[in-house]
């Protein structure tokens, strides 16, 4: 395209203008606002701890350190767990799982529920419709509750989890991709594509998807949130990771009991998660903050 | 004249973000029972203006110097409270878009007798009933309790817009402001509008301030006219000298960009468009559009100059401006109907459906080989519905389209490439018929490439063809559609629609979204394209003043059907149809004697 | 009306009839069959054969699913495998128990959250819309059990000895007489959902305020009471309608973990029991019983919102068809 770059022309500049890469754009924006920024770095500080904890723990997550529940030592600086394990090093060890799971169910439900939610857009009529009715029944179930079900007859496994989670997500997301693409498809230039006969992929890929990827952003960044609390939620309810895992949920669940003795094995994992969480959804509301002004000042 | 019912000086608002202005330097007067007229396109600033005469300014906008009394009263130094009382109850406001003014949730009677409730608090409800029943009848609605018991989406357009204008008089206040009371309207409707609000602001002696985008409606309407540009009065003065005798550049080349009955000569545009709040150039703020403008006129911002009769003009060019008035437009160029008789698009008995509502009733239409045909019509006549039918974007309709003797299928996906190559379509809106998430030069070598198999060196030579051929700088191709003013992205659709080298173009009231001096200078692209690639042309819009300057023949098409069909001339001296004859009876016209040139004063 | 009431009950039991069916054939998943998963690794031929004539697992699926789905049509839930007794026994007051949560949660919460969504947009981008702002951003990204654990970190252990940690329920007394064992689930319910309905309410609160029909209100010189109350107000109340039900339907997704963490006995708490002991029914009924309580306030919710919106209200006289689409919000909690 840069044979297409040359003098600036006379500009009606104020109108809110996107550029080549939306996407890009949008988060250059949303990364100057307060929140997005505070966002950014909870997140990147839990997410740095779950990525490179392991390589830091100084002890095995499964060895035997101290009598269980010990205060905080020098050979155990948060004490021990209900198992005398040692509570930083699991800390440490643990948030990985967590953090990928998540990050692929956010990935299963946003890219599905996109595919999912264009597709009743554009085809409308019948295709719509059954989509639709499809989503309502899965939307009666409430997102944990999916998950359990299939828990419960196939058994606590981690690719199960993120599959269903991620279908949790998916008539979510597309509600939202359907009707933002819906008022795309009205607009004219749509009629216009259709008028000159362009093929329908075209369209939906072409003209429809990059016209929603500012809610296409905002419902990433939501879903990967919910994923985080979801998961979590799953492992404290022991359908993760299995003992002798050192995941925080289930951290969480193992040494609850014990939560007057020795606070720090909750605490620690749960600050964790809480953190992940908020720091996720400040920063997508930063994103959304950004794409609604956008939309407003380009009206 | 009878004493000042309103008066502002020196006010000032502007955006509480920025500063910029929005408007500024607003002088000006309303007598009681005196009719002003603020004429000015989009953006400048003419609703800010009337909505500060209540002592308002929109969310994001802040009153920031001046004075507005009403009265003696300066509302600008009043409290809340006081201007509560004002507001509805001394100075009344009539909304552009009434059906957005009143709420969805309250009964249209509960809302008029909020208001006469708040201003006349010491009537008894029954009182009120009365007074309510008595100003439905004013505004010729029907005076029933059965009729205030309805709700907004019940009612028609029209009927609405009435309800807000018995809204505003209902209180009895000394100014009504009615803010482009008619835009949405048709014709019909806007006629007995006018009238009434007219006719109520004679009896009760209110002052009246309208505010208007359309030369012809304030031409009817006001004793004295202030013409706005950029957040500025540039010329105010009686009606007659606005305009018989304009002293502003600006005024003057509007004059010459407004569609008249009378003459079928060619619109002069005004190129360029107005700036928006904040963007606005130093000195006159008209100079970058102005063919007089020196450096004077770039350096500094001229003061308002009064000549003899009230008549004040910010410009330092005033005494030239009449050379302009004496100008005459270049003739349209003349287009040789060759292949008359041989028609390029034929629809007959065209029957087209929403679902079990038919909005088109039998229509036989055919546009020659290098024909305008304009179908104009009011809202709901189905014009849009035919226009999509041709196209094949609306394909649940019976009877037969052909294309040069080809009959079409219905759906626009049913027809071959070769088909909808040569019969193209442009929108009404050019903000929503463009992708705004793709280049100018990437839409339009998208569409030379869906057309033509050509490799991307050729479609990009094409590219900067067709944006020279819509007197579009090379360097648009590299902007997005935000970044265009209106009409530059319909010069984009219509290169669009260009880029397929078609037959026969649709378009689909292609300037109602445009200002009066950017839709003269469309027009003459249209017709200086016609000529030269012998398009055929169906031009379809509301406007009727519009068709004079551009078709050949006319259909005038009402409640699905084509009353009347002819060529331009004829229709319009001679209409056959009584409803052609209203339609031309109630379309505001700019006064004979409002010539150009030669005719006025030759 | 009556005419709106039958399309969205018969919508609602289309949809309940598509649960169970996913219900049914997400239980015939499982790996081997129900009769070796509840006997295990050590059961006899002979017992194993027993049971799967008791479960119909010698049937065809399509026989089974008819079995299952005829005994749901007359209020048969099956037989717990972990209790050896009618589901419908298991579950009766530990449906009770959770009623009680979900009703003293709702009570409290929508009303605060109604009012917090009003009053943000109100006084929009002043401090107080600013504070709410941040609070139900942290508070909605947060999962329950760790707003529940915080909470007994505060209240009930380490800070403040207030409250029990855990909300054991004596049998025998309803839930609504052992006000301090509901205290903590249901704050940790009020904190799950307030944040999304006052958001919601928030949002269209303001977008009502935008609108012209309330500049218009206010340039005819009405009080701002006036103009909020009587002329926005009335306009954003449909979106409020449709949150609130869906907070409701996420409260009983909620109780799940809420129940968990204070060991409240309720249906929540009973279903991750069920999962874990792999008793189908059990898991089955509870996840019918959600998804019918979702259909059922969304049934409410759509008739609602016609009977608070004059437009529809009125094209529902004349229309055959209701105008209303057959479903939620386009956003939606978890």
């Amino acid at each position: 395209m840069s044979a297409f770059r040359g003098a600036p022309v006379a500009l009606r500049p104020g109108a809110g203008v996107l550029r080549r890469s939306e996407t890009l754009e949008v988060l250059g924006r949303a990364c100057r606002l307060r929140r997005t920024q505070l966002g950014l770095a909870l997140f990147g500080l839990i997410a740095a701890i779950a990525i490179f904890g392991p390589l830091l723990a100084p002890k095995s997550s499964t060895a035997f350190v101290a009598i269980p529940y010990s205060p905080p030592s020098g050979a155990a600086p948060f004490g021990t767990d209900a198992l005398g394990r040692d509570v930083l090093s699991r800390f440490l060890a643990g948030g990985h799982t967590l953090l990928l799971d998540s990050l692929l169910a956010a990935i299963v439900g946003v890219g599905g529920g996109a595919l999912v939610g264009l597709a009743a857009a554009y085809g409308r009529g019948a295709l719509d419709t059954v989509l639709m009715r499809i989503s309502d029944v899965l939307l009666a179930f409430p997102q944990i509750v999916l998950v359990l079900l299939a828990v419960s007859t196939v058994g606590p496994k981690a690719s199960l989890i993120i599959l269903m989670v991620g279908l949790s997500h998916l008539p979510r997301t597309a509600r939202v991709i359907r009707g933002a693409a819906l008022e795309v498809v009205e607009r004219d230039f749509v009629k216009a594509a259709e008028a000159c006969g362009e093929r329908r992929w075209r369209i939906l890929t072409a003209d429809l998807l990059p016209n929603v990827s500012g809610p296409l952003l905002v419902e990433a960044g939501l879903r990967f949130t919910y994923s985080i609390a979801l998961i979590a939620a799953i492992a404290f309810l022991g359908f993760g990771p299995q003992p002798p895992s050192p995941d925080w949920g289930l951290m969480i669940n193992e040494n609850r009991i014990g939560i007057t003795a020795q606070p720090w094995a909750v605490v620690l994992p749960i600050i964790a998660i809480a953190l992940l969480t908020v720091g996720a959804n400040l920063a997508t509301d930063g994103i959304a903050r950004t794409v609604s002004g956008i939309d407003r000042g380009s009206r | 004249m009878s004493a000042v019912a309103a008066a502002v000086h020196d006010l000032r608002v502007e955006l509480v973000a920025s500063g910029a202005d929005v408007v500024d330097e607003i002088n000006f007067e309303l007598a009681s029972g005196e009719v002003l007229g603020i004429v000015g396109e989009s953006a400048s600033g003419k609703t800010t203006v009337a909505q500060a005469l209540l002592g308002y300014a929109r969310r994001g906008a802040r009153i920031a110097r001046g004075q507005v009394c009403i009265g003696e009263l300066d509302l600008l130094s009043c409290n809340l409270e006081q201007l509560r009382d004002v507001r509805g109850g001394v100075v009344a406001y009539i909304p552009q878009d009434p059906v957005a003014a009143l709420s969805p949730a309250l009964r249209i009677g509960a809302q008029l007798d909020d208001v006469l409730q708040r201003h006349a608090p010491q009537t008894a409800p029954a009182e009120r009933r009365t007074r309510i029943l008595e100003t439905l009848e004013e505004v010729s609605l029907p005076a029933q309790e059965s009729f205030l018991a309805r709700y907004p989406h019940q009612l028609s357009g029209g009927q609405l817009q009435r309800i807000a204008i018995a809204m505003a008089f209902a209180p009895r206040p000394r100014v009504i402001v009615a803010d482009e009371p008619t835009t949405g309207l048709d014709v019909t409707t806007q006629a007995h509008v006018l009238e009434t609000i007219q006719q109520l602001a004679r009896a009760h002696g209110a002052a009246l301030l309208y505010v208007s985008h359309d030369l012809a409606v304030v031409a009817g309407l006001a004793d004295r006219v202030a013409v706005m540009y950029a957040g500025r009065i540039v010329e105010q003065g009686s009606r007659e000298q606005i305009f018989h005798a304009p002293r502003h550049p600006y005024t003057a080349a509007l004059l010459r960009a407004a569609p008249r009955f009378g003459d079928a000569g060619t619109l002069a545009g005004i190129p360029g468009w107005a700036p928006a709040p904040g963007l606005r150039p130093a000195g006159c703020a008209f100079a970058p559009r102005c063919r007089f403008a020196d450096e004077t006129c770039r350096a500094s911002a001229p003061a308002p100059d009064l000549a003899p009769g009230a008549h004040a003009v910010r410009c330092f060019h005033a005494s030239e401006t009449v050379a302009l008035m004496h100008e005459r437009p270049e003739p349209a160029p003349p287009v040789e109907l060759s292949s008359i008789g041989e028609a390029a698009l034929s629809m007959r008995g065209i029957v087209a459906s929403y679902g079990e509502t038919t909005v088109v009733h039998g229509v036989d239409l055919d546009v020659a080989g290098a024909e305008c045909v304009a179908l104009v019509g009011e809202s709901g006549s189905g014009k849009t519905t035919l226009a999509r039918c041709a196209v094949g974007l609306h394909s649940q309709f019976d009877g037969s389209v052909t294309l040069s003797g080809i009959a079409l299928a219905r759906g626009a996906r049913q027809r071959t490439a070769e088909q909808r190559r040569r019969l193209q379509y442009i929108f009404q809106s050019p903000y929503a018929s463009l992708n705004p998430r793709r280049s100018i030069g990437r839409a339009l070598t998208r569409q030379v490439r869906l057309y033509f198999p050509v490799g991307a060196g050729e479609a990009q030579r094409r590219t900067f063809e067709l944006l020279e051929r819509v007197s579009l700088p090379a360097a648009t191709a590299a902007r997005h559609p935000g970044e265009l003013s209106g009409g530059e992205c319909q010069r984009v659709a219509i290169a669009r629609a260009l880029a397929a080298r078609p037959a026969v173009l649709v378009c689909d009231e292609i300037t109602s979204s445009l200002d009066v001096s950017v839709q003269a200078a469309i027009v003459n692209l249209l017709q200086q394209l016609r000529a030269e690639e012998e398009l055929s042309l169906l031009f379809v819009t509301h406007n009727l003043a519009l068709v004079r300057s551009i078709a050949d023949r006319v259909a005038v098409l009402s409640a699905g059907r084509v009353v009347e069909l002819g060529p331009t001339a004829q229709v319009f001296q001679r209409p056959q149809d009584a409803y052609t004859r209203q339609l031309i009876a109630n379309t505001p016209v700019l006064e004979e004697d409002v010539q150009l040139g030669v005719r006025m004063h030759g | 009306m009556t005419r709106l009431l039958a399309s969205r009950l018969a919508w609602g039991v289309f949809t309940l009839v598509l649960v169970a069916v996913i219900v049914f054939l997400a239980t015939q998943a499982l790996p081997g069959d129900a009769a070796s998963a509840i006997l295990g690794s050590s059961a006899t031929p002979q017992r194993l054969a027993a049971l799967r004539a008791q479960l119909h697992l010698d049937e065809p699926v399509l026989g089974q699913f008819w079995h299952w789905f005829s005994g749901l049509v007359q209020g048969h839930f099956g037989t717990s495998l972990a209790a050896r007794r009618p589901v419908s026994d298991v579950l009766g007051t530990r449906m009770l128990n959770t009623l009680t949560l979900v009703v003293v949660s709702a009570v409290v919460g929508l009303p605060l959250a109604l009012w917090l969504g009003v009053r943000s947009a109100v006084k929009r981008d002043r401090v107080f819309d600013h504070v709410v702002s941040v609070g139900t951003l942290t508070l909605a990204a947060l999962p329950e059990f760790v707003v529940g654990i915080a909470l007994i970190l505060l209240l009930a252990t380490q800070v403040l000895h207030l409250l029990p940690a855990v909300s054991l329920l004596q049998p025998g007394v309803p839930a609504w007489e052992q006000p301090k064992a509901l205290v903590l689930p249901a704050a940790t319910l009020v904190l799950a959902v307030v944040p999304y309905v006052a958001r919601i309410v928030r949002g269209s609160m303001i977008d009502v305020l935008e609108e012209e029909y309330v500049q218009m209100a206010r340039l005819k010189g009405l009080s701002e009471r006036v103009v909020v109350l009587r002329y926005a107000l009335p306009n954003a109340i449909a979106p409020a309608i449709q949150a609130c039900a869906l907070s409701l339907a996420y409260m009983t997704g909620g109780v799940v973990v809420v129940e968990y963490v204070f060991q409240y006995n309720g249906i929540g708490a009973a279903l991750v029991e069920a999962v874990d002991n792999r008793d189908v029914p059990v898991v089955q009924a509870i996840v019918l019983l959600i998804g019918a309580v979702y259909v059922l306030l969304n049934i409410l919710a759509d008739v609602a919102t016609v009977l608070v919106t004059p437009k529809l209200r009125t094209q529902l006289r004349r229309a055959r068809r209701p105008a209303v689409e057959p479903s939620l919000a386009t956003e939606l909690p978890r």
